[in-house]
């Protein structure tokens, strides 16, 4: 029983941190049908970035801004000056993304070398707080308590506010939302760096528990993948519900069949993609 | 007279590349012995890509499936290596047999992130099923081809000679199969799919063949590579090897026969050549990605095909579409309109 609830705890925090990342990537393609393959870069540079600040300042909140901030940034150029010019070009767009992936995974080694670093966590929240018969640290606690909150407000967002209609009627017809007179150019700008900016923040959160290293880019990214291919991609409630899903069975897989945990996540995968292509919030 | 051309042309390639190691140093060799197995690969994943038009972005698991099936019958249970090399294709076809299933009933960008997530998928059992694939180590210690009759494999030339000789097999195949009423049902298929279903063609079927025969060249191309490196390792089914063989068809001409075989070449060299000033290939390999989507989107032999196609316009040759438009074309007209 311990080892059920500690090994599910474990997966939804995990599941929690691709949801920052999956959520960004889903609605990025939700808008532009671009598959951004930098996704993973996103999260890594948003980790390298909070170590950096962390070390400089000692600051874990000012870390957080700075990241998203850096993020958002370079997602802004990458949108305007790059993607952009290949509108529903989807294979030039992923080649894109996928030469960016490169450039950034060397200037990261290059910046902040080859050794795993760790972000140490914030002092408010080491240590260990009781659930039932557990003790579990709390800062995986706090980042499934962001998790809820990012995807709370993304919904508010998303179904209450006059942007988040403009952005619905963006992803439902962009054409016609243009005839209707919504400036789409800078919504999908917006956007863009909104998902680049969540998964800046995810590197962040992910720092102290799984560290920054060479490769952890592409080795989230399947995973941030993996969790749109079940739950569909362009849907919030997919991305959500996908996160936890894949969070948990990572994490028991990991327990269960060390040697093969990362290629048993492909199974539910593949059963959910022969049931459902399109996941199981996706469109048809 | 232009198939005449292109034979007489064929046959000065195939003598030049005979040729070319009496007359460079060994270590070009090497290089050419690298492009061919690339070039081989691409040209497998360029029967997806270019003529079917679909982008998968996990054809070195096929390849790697097969280098590490080598590495693990030969290392671990001392097969020979012939009958190790055959497991090794079979292998290959049977993982393509499998992923080809998911994978082909999408299309488009689902394809590719479902090819990326797959294809990662055997990565992550390459690099932690540790008991059988060694883990990050690899598989060292692949012993050397030896057929009994010729081919040593210290003598470089004489694995130039059998590479080049398989290379030369399976590429007559290919071009047997690109010009067959089947490859030309791809082309349909890349152009317009709802179309060629209305003709009364299965699509999927078709889809699907193309999709095995794809993975079963990478296949030929991750043995033949066993064979000459002795060693598997997880980088070689990696993502980023999976990307570098787009880039390879994208770079060479997607849509083109022999185009996969000259991106292999320019990213051998350039990799080699780079290596010897500067540890930063990824940015480099980066930044080419970058800059071929900006200007060649065609590459190289769509280029030159683009430039002969205005010179005689009677004679319209073989499209080479950009990928990336071919896949938009194809998008618009199979859109529903939503």
């Amino acid at each position: 029983m311990q080892f059920w609830i500690a090994q599910t705890l474990n997966g939804l925090s995990f599941g929690a941190l691709l949801f920052l990342l999956a959520s960004g990537l889903s609605l990025i393609f939700g808008l532009m049908r671009i598959v951004n393959i930098a996704h993973g870069s996103y999260y890594l540079l948003g980790a390298y970035v909070a170590i950096s600040v962390v070390r400089a300042t000692g600051s874990f909140l000012l870390a957080v801004v700075t990241a998203a901030a850096v993020l958002a940034a370079i997602g802004v150029v990458m949108q305007r000056l790059f993607l952009a010019r290949f509108y529903r070009q989807e294979l030039a767009q992923v080649l894109l993304t996928m030469g960016f992936t490169f450039v950034f995974a060397d200037l990261t080694l290059l910046l902040w070398g080859g050794d795993p670093q760790r972000l140490s966590v914030p002092p408010l929240l080491a240590r260990a707080v009781p659930i039932g018969p557990v003790f579990f640290p709390a800062y995986r606690l706090a980042v499934m308590l962001v998790g809820a909150t990012v995807a709370l407000l993304l919904w508010l967002v998303q179904e209450k506010t006059r942007i988040g209609a403009v952005v619905r009627a963006a992803v439902d017809d962009q054409e016609m939302a243009r005839g209707l007179g919504i400036n789409v150019g800078p919504l999908l700008t917006g956007m863009f760096a909104l998902g680049a900016a969540l998964a800046g923040f995810g590197g962040v959160m992910g720092a102290p528990f799984l560290g920054a290293y060479p490769g952890a880019d592409s080795d989230v990214l399947p995973l941030a993948f993996a969790v749109v291919i079940i739950g569909g991609l362009g849907s919030l409630k997919g991305a959500l519900v996908g996160s936890a899903l894949v969070g948990v069975l990572d994490n028991l897989g990991k327990a269960l069949f060390p040697e093969l945990s990362y290629f048993t996540l492909f199974v539910p995968m593949a059963v959910i993609l022969a049931i459902r292509p399109t996941g199981l919030f996706g469109r048809t | 007279m232009a198939a005449r051309l292109r034979i007489a042309g064929l046959g000065l390639g195939l003598a030049a590349l005979l040729a070319l190691p009496r007359l460079l140093p060994v270590y070009f060799t090497h290089l050419l012995i690298l492009t061919l197995i690339y070039g081989l690969s691409g040209m497998g994943l360029d029967i997806l890509l270019g003529y079917t038009g679909l982008t998968s972005f996990g054809h070195a698991a096929y390849f790697g499936m097969a280098a590490y099936t080598v590495g693990v019958l030969t290392t671990r249970f001392h097969l020979a290596m012939p009958p190790a090399m055959l497991a090794g294709i079979v292998a290959a076809a049977l993982l393509a047999a499998a992923f080809g299933l998911l994978a082909t009933r999408t299309t488009r960008v689902y394809f590719i992130i479902i090819t990326l997530a797959l294809g990662m998928g055997l990565w992550g059992l390459a690099y932690r099923w540790v008991s059988v694939t060694g883990g990050d180590n690899g598989l060292p210690g692949i012993p050397p081809l030896d057929l009994g009759f010729a081919w040593p494999r210290r003598d470089v030339t004489g694995l130039y000679r059998f590479v080049l000789a398989v290379f030369g097999g399976v590429a007559f195949l290919l071009y047997r199969f690109v010009h067959s009423p089947f490859g030309l049902t791809l082309r349909g298929i890349r152009e317009s799919e709802s179309r060629m279903r209305m003709l009364g063609f299965y699509t999927w079927l078709h889809t699907y063949v193309a999709f095995i025969v794809a993975g079963t060249v990478a296949g030929v191309a991750g043995v033949l590579y066993a064979a000459y490196n002795g060693f598997v390792s997880p980088p070689d089914l990696h993502i980023t090897a999976s990307a570098e063989q787009v880039l390879v068809v994208i770079l060479g001409g997607a849509g083109t026969l022999f185009g996969p075989l000259l991106g292999a070449g320019l990213v051998v060299f350039l990799r080699n050549l780079v290596s010897a000033y500067t540890h930063r290939w990824m940015l480099i390999l980066g930044t080419i990605f970058i800059l071929t989507v900006l200007y060649a989107p065609q590459g190289v032999l769509g280029g030159i095909r683009a430039v002969l196609a205005r010179r005689r316009p009677p004679l319209p040759p073989p499209a080479a579409v950009p990928a990336g438009e071919a896949v938009h074309q194809a998008a618009e007209a199979t859109r529903e309109g939503t």
